[in-house]
């Protein structure tokens, strides 16, 4: 079974975030980290691996910067990787990121691909969608659960309310939520066999896409402002009467 | 005016929060799949429904309906497509976006006539004004961003008939499992949200949560830690990876504010706090806080809210 994992590198969740001069995601920082779902994507992957045998590919679209992202998915345990890096990428939307990456996924042969539900500094949540069409695979999105025979991939989409198993043949496209598993954390050995695993890069021109950058864009950011600060409220320290006063403001402010 | 096709899903809030903000811009086209969602396009003042009948596209995923969605946005070139940010709304929003080569934003908080859209970025610390510089404006629209108004009207009704082609019957959906979702209101749409965190410290504990969201008719939520312990299921995870609510009131008891937990309560109307140490960043954001231990304060309050009943 070759599986492709999808990982992005994206600025720590945790930590301040902004966005650049140019209205784009500041990437420069020092909290650059992989994807937080992206890291359940990988441990999915490697467990189908453990499971039914075959390789795991990891594929990132990224500045220079994200070979430590990649580098820490070889660690847990992935074989090779994919590194699409070319200055001309910046500013692009998902429309063209899925581009891109479709046109490197038509090199690889592959039975599954499997992405984050989300990146966790954009939040669209479609990439998987977008390749699906792309590439004409099915797409299995927001799953907890992934099952393979080998011929087909059944999974557990998650919804608010239950979920619903899904299946499908395979070369197919699944996204994963982080109630599927828990990520391993990289062994010792791990990163040292990390260091002689291939990585290859690539350019644009190499995988033969003209069109990215903002100049592709189909959309663009005008303004971006901190959201105001909620204004301050009242605190008060519980000395016997915390849980009064706050059936008190409950029922002033018309609840109870 | 300018034609707003919207994709309206069968269940309630959402869709109808969609279907007013898009009357908003223009005159709407609801694209509905059956009756209920074809109801609820009616009474949020559609002008016009194309009423899809595809009996067969319930048992598979996206794909047909997807198809169906293409088509029409080709034939109506409206001047916006919108869709609930749901994964269902994005996953067909994305297939729209690829087949129509058209550009495509997510997660909208409010869109003008002009097309200019309001966005959160980073678990919504940011505020972005974006918009379409090609194509339509083809949005995914965010829960709780605008208050539903009834518009009760008759639209013209357009019956499509569609059959799923076999590419659509790729992703077949074999089983659907819903759990039961007990008397207490959906979390996603609830007025009153009532959420534990790790300092609640068990499941057996919960029960204090729920009794204080049962008194108020609201509903239970928990913070990912406390989900990740099993004190409460999955499903209730208020966040960044749970559900987004945005209800007149938050109560968060013994969470301390991470950011990934702010992402899916901050646009909440009124938050209320309870945690014991003072210097938790949920009491940053809160109206009212009481540094105190949840176990003293909670109880005390029930006591002080049956009184007043
Ligand atoms: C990719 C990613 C996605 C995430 N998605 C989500 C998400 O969707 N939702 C989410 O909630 N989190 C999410 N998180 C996790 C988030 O970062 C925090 O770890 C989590 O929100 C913490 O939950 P908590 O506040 O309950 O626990 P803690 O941070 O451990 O806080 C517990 C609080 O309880 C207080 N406390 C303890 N005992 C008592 C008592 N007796 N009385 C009063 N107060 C008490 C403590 O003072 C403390 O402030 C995500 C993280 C990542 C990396
Ligand atoms: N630049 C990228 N390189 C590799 N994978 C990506 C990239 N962008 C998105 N993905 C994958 O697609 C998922 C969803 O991303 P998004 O649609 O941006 O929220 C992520 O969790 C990744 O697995």
């Amino acid at each position: 079974m070759n599986i492709v994992v999808l990982v992005k590198q994206v600025p720590d969740s945790g930590l301040a975030r902004q966005l650049d001069a140019q209205m784009r995601v500041d990437r420069n920082g020092a909290n650059n980290v992989m994807g937080e779902l992206d890291e359940y994507a990988v441990e999915a992957a490697l467990q189908l691996k453990e499971a039914h045998g075959g390789e795991v590919t990891v594929l990132t679209l990224g500045p220079g910067q994200a070979t430590e992202t990649v580098r820490k998915t070889l660690a847990m345990g992935a074989d090779k990787a994919i590194h699409i890096e070319d200055d001309a990428v910046g500013g692009s939307d998902a429309l063209t990121t899925s581009a891109i990456l479709a046109a490197a996924l038509g090199r690889l042969e592959w039975d599954l691909v499997i992405a984050g539900a989300e990146s966790t500094d954009s939040n669209m949540g479609v990439m998987p969608q977008l390749l699906a069409a792309r590439t004409g695979a099915p797409a299995l999105t927001g799953v907890r659960k992934i099952d393979t025979d080998g011929t087909a991939v059944t999974v557990e989409h998650q919804r608010t309310n239950g979920y619903d198993v899904m299946t499908a043949n395979l070369p197919a496209i699944v996204s994963v939520w982080d109630t599927i598993n828990t990520p391993r954390y990289p062994s010792l050995k791990g990163i040292m066999a990390a260091k002689r695993k291939p990585v290859e890069t690539l350019t644009l021109a190499d995988l033969g896409v003209e069109a990215a950058g903002p100049a592709a864009a189909q959309n663009e950011v005008l303004e971006a402002a901190d959201r105001p600060p909620r204004s301050a409220g009242q605190i008060v320290t519980d000395e016997g009467q915390g849980g009064t006063a706050l059936a008190e403001f409950l029922a002033a402010e018309k609840f109870i | 005016m300018t034609d707003i096709l919207v994709y309206v899903p069968n269940s309630g809030k959402h869709a109808a929060e969609v279907l007013t903000l898009a009357r908003t811009l223009g005159d709407v086209s609801a694209v509905a799949f059956d009756d209920a969602a074809e109801g609820l396009a009616g009474e949020y003042g559609a002008a016009k429904v194309y009423r899809v009948d595809a009996p067969e596209a319930a048992d598979y995923f996206v794909d047909p309906k997807a198809t169906v969605l293409i088509d029409l946005a080709r034939q109506a070139a409206p001047g916006f497509f919108l869709l609930p940010s749901t994964d269902e709304g994005k996953a067909l929003a994305a297939r729209v976006a690829v087949a129509l080569e058209n550009g495509l934003l997510t997660d909208v908080s409010g869109l003008e006539a002009d097309g200019t859209a309001k966005q959160d970025a980073f678990a919504g610390a940011t505020l972005v004004t974006s918009k379409a510089t090609k194509g339509f404006t083809l949005a995914t629209v965010k829960t709780g961003t605008t208050e539903p108004a009834p518009a009760p009207g008759s639209p013209a009704v357009e019956n499509v008939a569609a059959s799923v082609s076999d590419a659509d019957k790729r992703v077949r959906i074999t089983e659907r499992v819903d759990e039961p979702a007990g008397d207490r209101p959906n979390l996603a749409e609830a007025r009153i949200v009532v959420s534990g965190g790790r300092g609640v410290g068990s499941s057996d504990d919960f029960a204090l949560i729920e009794k204080v969201a049962d008194s108020l008719g609201g509903a239970v939520g928990a913070s990912r830690a406390a989900t990740d312990a099993g004190y409460y299921p999955h499903k209730f995870q208020v966040g960044q990876t749970g559900t987004t609510v945005s209800p007149q009131l938050y109560v968060a008891a013994g969470i301390s504010g991470a950011i990934q937990h702010r992402a899916g309560m901050q646009t909440s109307r009124v938050i209320v706090a309870v945690n014991k140490d003072a210097d938790a960043p949920i009491f940053g954001m809160a109206d009212f806080g009481v540094v105190g231990d949840l176990f003293q304060v909670l109880p005390q309050a029930l006591e002080e809210i049956d009184k007043r009943k």
